[in-house]
């Protein structure tokens, strides 16, 4: 055992000695290891009686040094790294990265291969979005029954996914310039017909569970995010949209080619939980009219720029920032190159870890039960906060 | 026949009875009621938590367990001998207790939470004949010896040193001593039709039908409205999901009984298991007849059977409404107790008075109790609902 003194574990008081709050107020720490904290991730709360009074974030259990590893490294051999970020949706990180590399070295992308990213995309929003409605109502309570029923719906997109590209998760499957291997006509027609089902899935969904009685008074006029608040703090995606603001990166940037379909941005009006519930709701529903569209019009021809060597290579010096709409918000990668076979800077622009920081300000005056499904409609995943 | 297969527990204990001495028999005679008590229940307990894990499988879209039969044999029963190993397992686990914790509160908690438990089984008339102590103040025994479950709660909440123990103990009294008085008060309904409170005659006020329907109180306006106010309070009474706050997994862990591990964890389990199956037996007898058959021509069917029947049903429809409903927040759930449930259950006394005062006034009494009922529920339900502006709603789009 150890000799520090006063490490007897027989000695220790557990009783405060008059605490910070005057013994009124009851801190708890919840977190790192908690049911429903969605990984590594530690609430520091002081509650009067259930009431939340203050409310620290705490992270970086998690921290893995993504950035500096990267920049010890070659462009190409972080691609795979890029999965770990936020691992429920490998794809779009991928792409983010990708698009950055390729503006930073002046690579086009052939048709089909757009066409591919696209339909990799939104297949990953729609998983996102599914799994975390899912966990969204089990934070409330709901034991599991519609995150399994969620969870069905991921495993068939998991097992696209795991067809194309060999694995289910880490998929590693973009390449500067292109795709890593082609589809094939059979994965396209049956991605059509799991686009199908997954329709019938929102419809029952959203008779489980958007309108419920229980579920509106948990989430209406609950957690609001005033507008101004939402643009101040520069946050993104559905968090943004949902209190009113239209910013969406596919339409502002038309990145790659989301100028050729015909999709709706959903906005929300209060704010709140249930706003921030339903508008993924809709997202959801828009991304498997964009899904039917590229699927419909997917062309013949290469899925690589022809120009785009995988060894040595080293975009000239410069510096670019790419920046996509992944599920959770704007995903950017900003990379300075030297000329050489690694980036001099490379710098991730997290969605949920800047989506993160108004927290404290949703959950004040809120009871704890409202925290935990607050920082369940952020809809972070560690894996890329603590990076 | 029948008579004697209906009656056969009960002659069962009187010829063993016999070989006795005089002295001995209340002694034995007390054994002889609560052993298989207990073992019966307890046996339901296992049967349940299987049961309950299949059916939340099937709900969920899964299977539940399949697999486990008898252990050390090649006996498989699809998954019903879980209950074994999980027994097995429960008993040789590490059993922990928090170093600060005050250890003698700590392992008492959940004794007395099973006591208190199993002295209501008591009064319960679980077929013809069979009640364990059939005495004159049954109900009111059933509710004092049912409130002392709050104190273990409190308890295992206080003792642990646990914040999150304590929090939940802090809403499972709030929340069992708020459900408490709405239960009560439904119940008083049917105490004040009976004129009694032994539950045999409660049972025997519902014996008989008219028109190929029981005589249960259920069937009738105030009976109908007690019943289902009875059953809301019996989930949150014994704390089932939506209303499990005390043990609410995705923000206070498991609630007061955090800290309990290895058989303590395993008798709060069984405490609460059985607590249920309690205050759904004593719904059973209140208002869906006791051991009643629900038709005429079913009669033949052991008394017994009927009880466990019904309490089964009932319990799957707790299972169900587990499966399927998030949970309510704990401001929530208390103004639900105290702005709707309690008012409701005493304007629900008031019409039980007026149908006890209307007998004999046929579809009358029916109309005015039922108006009774639904206009009070309307006009509450829609103040309470009226600046809280819950509803669908629609959603503009940009392109």
């Amino acid at each position: 055992m150890s000799a520090v003194a006063g490490a007897n574990p027989r000695n220790f008081e557990l009783l405060p000695k008059g605490d910070a709050n005057g013994g009124e107020l009851l801190e708890i720490s919840m977190g790192p290891h908690h049911p429903s904290t969605h990984g590594v991730f530690r609430m520091d709360v002081v509650l009067d009686g259930e009431k939340v009074v203050k409310l620290k974030p705490v992270f970086g259990y998690l921290h893995r040094n993504h950035e500096k590893i990267a920049e010890g490294t070659s462009y190409l051999a972080s691609m795979p790294y890029t999965d770990r970020l936020d691992y429920f949706c490998s794809m779009t990180n991928n792409w983010a990265y990708a698009l950055s590399v390729e503006k930073l070295a002046g690579l086009t992308v052939p048709e089909r291969a757009e066409y591919i990213r696209v339909i990799m995309a939104e297949l990953t929003r729609v998983l996102n979005h599914i799994c975390l409605i899912g966990f969204f109502v089990q934070d409330m309570g709901a034991l599991g029954t519609p995150l399994m029923y969620a969870f069905r719906e991921r495993e068939r997109i998991l097992d696209l996914f795991e067809e194309l590209t060999g694995a289910r998760m880490m998929c590693n499957y973009l390449r500067f310039g292109g795709v890593r291997c082609d589809v094939s006509e059979s994965w396209l027609k049956r991605a059509g017909e799991e686009v199908v089902k997954l329709e019938s899935f929102m419809d029952e969904f959203e008779q489980l569970v958007a309108q419920n009685e229980i579920v509106m008074a948990r989430t209406q006029g609950i957690g609001v995010l005033p507008r101004e608040l939402a643009i101040n703090a520069s946050i993104t995606g559905p968090m943004l949209r949902a209190s009113g603001v239209n910013y969406d990166v596919r339409k502002v940037d038309k990145y790659g080619i989301y100028d050729r379909f015909e999709f709706k941005i959903p906005l929300g009006e209060h704010g709140d939980l249930y706003d921030r519930y339903m508008i993924r709701v809709l997202e959801m529903r828009e991304s498997v009219k964009i899904l039917k569209q590229a699927l419909r019009d997917i062309p013949d021809g290469p899925i690589m720029d022809s120009k785009a060597k995988l060894r040595g290579f080293r975009p000239k010096p410069g510096e670019a920032y790419g920046r996509i709409e992944s599920p959770k918000g704007e995903l950017g990668f900003y990379l300075i190159s030297d000329g050489s076979p690694n980036p001099y800077r490379y710098r991730v622009r997290p969605p949920s870890f800047i989506n993160l920081t108004i927290l404290e300000d949703m959950c004040l005056g809120q009871r704890v039960a409202d925290a935990v499904i607050i920082l369940g409609s952020v809809d972070i995943v560690l894996g890329e906060v603590d990076r | 026949m029948v008579e004697s297969l209906d009656q056969l527990f009960v002659n069962l204990k009187h010829w063993a009875l016999g070989f006795l001495p005089e002295a001995l028999q209340p002694l034995v005679s007390a054994v002889l009621s609560i052993v298989p008590l207990v073992a019966v229940f307890g046996g339901l307990f296992a049967i349940v938590t299987i049961f309950e894990r299949k059916g939340l499988g099937r709900i969920q879209n899964r299977y539940g367990p399949n697999r486990v039969g008898i252990p050390f044999t090649d006996i498989r029963l699809a998954g019903f001998g879980q209950f074994i190993p999980d027994g097995i397992k429960a008993l040789i686990k590490e059993d922990v207790v928090p170093r600060a914790a005050d250890k003698v509160v700590h392992f008492l908690a959940p004794v007395v939470l099973l006591i208190p438990v199993l002295l209501t089984y008591a009064v319960l008339p679980i077929g013809r004949n069979m009640t364990v102590v059939d005495f004159d103040a049954g109900v009111l025994f059933f509710f004092s010896v049912g409130a002392a479950v709050e104190i273990s709660v409190f308890m295992a909440g206080w003792s642990s040193r646990n914040k999150y123990s304590l929090l939940g103990a802090m809403r499972g009294i709030a929340q069992m001593i708020s459900y408490e008085i709405p239960l009560i008060l439904s119940a008083v309904t049917v105490i004040m039709l009976v004129g009694s409170l032994k539950t045999s005659d409660i049972v025997a006020a519902q014996a008989g039908f008219t028109a190929g329907l029981p005589n249960w109180f259920v069937l009738t306006p105030w009976g109908f409205a007690g019943f289902v106010m009875f059953l809301i309070a019996a989930l949150a009474e014994s704390n089932r999901a939506p209303f499990d706050l005390p043990e609410a997994e995705s923000e206070l862990i498991a609630g007061y009984f955090t800290e309990y591990s290895g058989f303590k964890f395993a008798l709060f389990f069984l405490g609460e298991y059985l607590g249920m199956f309690a205050i759904i037996g004593l719904g059973i007898t209140l208002f869906l007849g006791g051991w009643h058959a629900p038709f005429p021509f079913l009669t033949w069917v052991p008394s017994y059977v009927w009880f466990m029947t019904k309490l089964l049903a009932i319990v799957f429809f707790f299972i169900w409404v587990r499966g399927t409903l998030p949970r309510l927040r704990m401001d929530q759930l208390m103004s639900f107790a105290w702005k709707f449930m309690i008012p409701m259950a005493l304007i629900n006394l008031v019409v039980a008075a007026v149908w006890h005062f209307m007998a004999g006034t046929g579809a009358a009494r029916w109309v005015v109790c039922a108006l009774l009922i639904a206009g009070p529920y309307v006009l509450l339900g829609r103040g309470l609902m009226e600046n809280k502006h819950l509803g669908k709603r629609t959603y503009r789009f940009a392109d």
